[in-house]
């Protein structure tokens, strides 16, 4: 137990809710958020099997509106903002002038001058202020933070849809991977999108607090399961979906992380980290971000080195308990000959030697992912992820890039 | 909360002891095992291993945290319980009885009265909780 002077957290609009679900409180990111309610496994396999509903108002929202909005991102981000259609959205990153991982925000285009950045909670203020600076003298562009006025909630799972339709109405269901709309409930103004964090089928919701808190309501009432923060990075992590601030930050640039395809050099822009980018995907990274799978008992944490031969050559960025697999799954920078698809390796959890083997990502595919590849929409997204990868060597982490999530933890 | 049951005694680490002639049979309390939360991993000694009291003995991991566990009185492990190691959730499910961690043979059976009584361990949780 820790007795770290209790800074003041902030609360969402539906703290009071979460207690009374029997939610267990714990502090993150400066939020005092639910980590569980009934237990983690428990939400887990909700979420796996039937359909979840997470509180993630501790997201940063930020609305980039203005003539000159799409032209603003460009120069912030990696990603070619250009190439997302009205009702989609991207996952993107945010890079320093190194190259290095400041945020990995989402980025939703509402229309031709209206854009959500949904980024990491820790990262949210860092965000809107590294936005901001590339606001150029006469720049039609505005920066509307909506994270106070607003609730955000993640519905996941295979039975979502089903749920969501009820709820929201029918034309959420109808909904394409990725895709966003905008609907009113109630007399609210409601937006959704067809995205995630746990590698189900699922959607995101950014509505007002009263909107937010009747969604939540009648979601539980349909028996939806309420997850917490434990449950979200159980399934973020057997995804294979990165943490910034474990597995992204600004000691790692896009390519090593297995981000290449969020990075967009074909247009000619001049984002932040361009050069640097350039000359890492010139070199070639010297280390890759790489999955293994536990073949001993135990639970691989973050820290853990990892071992070849005995010597270390990584350490694990997330690592935790599969409780679809029932074995340890774990994240790492590895050397790039130590990252092939089988290598066995071994993790020391403190002190004791933990056999793996480096697998694809990722660690557990979506519940429904044949039904959703058959579909024309989903597939032609994960092509068009493909595509990108190839300007890559071709390496099996590319092939499977296609299951990028939605908004982070 | 329910009470703990009172054939057994109790450590301030929430592991309980039930002595049996001159071997007991260890555990985690029903109070740890949700504090801990789903466990997925438990870490013990092998079976001729020497324990003593209060000191670690093993780890035992959730899907959360990892916590170690500490032995309520000294001996030689007889027994680990398979059906744990195979199964940890059964630590979560039926603490104090089929989700049993170790028997041991007592090294010193008066080292029982270091260590609190049902109603005193329940107090004690009142108190922290």
């Amino acid at each position: 137990m820790t007795d770290l002077p209790a800074p003041t957290l902030r609360k969402t609009a539906l703290f009071d809710l979460h207690e009374r679900q029997g939610g267990r409180i714990v502090p993150f990111a400066g939020w005092a958020m639910p980590v569980q309610y009934r237990g983690i496994v428990d939400e887990h396999n909700a979420v796996r099997q039937r359909a979840g509903v997470f509180d993630v108002s501790h997201m940063g929202r930020l609305f980039v509106v203005g003539a000159d909005a799409e032209r603003l991102l460009r120069s912030a981000v990696t990603y070619n903002v250009a190439k997302i259609r009205e009702g989609r959205g991207h996952y993107t990153l945010l890079c320093n002038d190194a190259g290095g991982i400041i945020d990995d925000p989402y980025i939703y285009r509402l229309d031709s001058q209206r854009f959500l950045v949904v980024g990491n909670a820790s990262n949210a203020d860092r965000d809107t202020e590294r936005v901001r600076s590339f606001v150029a003298a006469g720049m039609d562009a505005e920066l509307l933070d909506r994270q106070e006025q607003t609730v955000m909630l993640a519905v996941q799972g295979p039975a979502a849809s089903g749920h969501m339709a009820r709820v929201i109405g029918p034309e959420v269901a109808a909904l394409e991977k990725r895709a966003c709309t905008e609907l009113p409930f109630l007399q609210y103004k409601l937006f959704v999108s067809r995205t995630g964090y746990t590698g189900e089928d699922g959607f995101e919701i950014v509505t007002s607090i009263e909107a937010g808190r009747a969604i939540w309501r009648q979601l539980l009432a349909e028996g939806v399961e309420p997850c917490g923060l434990g449950a979200r990075d159980t399934l973020r992590l057997e995804a294979a979906l990165p943490l910034w601030g474990h597995d992204i930050d600004e000691t790692t640039d896009p390519y090593e992380a297995g981000l290449g395809w969020v990075v967009s050099l074909d247009d000619g822009a001049d984002f932040a980290g361009r050069a640097a980018l350039e000359l890492i995907k010139a070199a070639g990274p010297s280390r890759k971000l790489a999955h293994v799978q536990a073949l001993d008992r135990g639970v691989i944490r973050d820290g853990c080195p990892v071992l070849r031969g005995g010597a270390a050559i990584g350490a694990v960025t997330s690592g935790g308990f599969s409780p679809t697999l029932g074995t340890s799954i774990a994240m790492a920078y590895l050397p790039r000959d130590a990252a092939a698809i089988g290598t066995e390796l071994s993790v020391d959890v403190r002190g004791r030697a933990m056999r793996v083997v480096v697998v694809g990502r990722p660690f557990v595919p979506p519940a429904n992912g044949k039904q959703q590849t058959a579909k024309g929409a989903a597939g032609t997204e994960n092509r068009r992820a493909t595509t990108d990868n190839r300007q890559q060597a071709p390496t099996a982490d590319n092939r499977q890039q296609t299951t990028d999530g939605g908004a982070g933890a | 909360m329910a009470a703990s049951p009172d054939d057994r005694k109790y450590s301030k680490e929430h592991e309980w002891l039930k002595i049996d002639g001159d071997a007991a049979t260890i555990g985690i309390t029903d109070y740890a095992q949700h504090q801990l939360g789903d466990v997925v991993y438990v870490d013990l000694p092998e079976p001729g291993a020497t324990i003593a009291q209060f000191e670690k003995m093993g780890e035992i991991e959730s899907v959360k945290a990892v916590s170690d566990l500490f032995t309520p009185a000294s001996g030689e492990v007889l027994e680990v319980n398979q059906a744990v190691v195979e199964k940890p959730e059964v630590v979560n499910s039926d603490p104090h009885g089929a989700g049993w961690l170790l028997r041991v043979r007592l090294a010193d059976a008066s080292e029982a009265e270091k260590l609190l009584s049902a109603a005193e361990y329940d107090a004690f949780i009142a108190q922290s909780s």
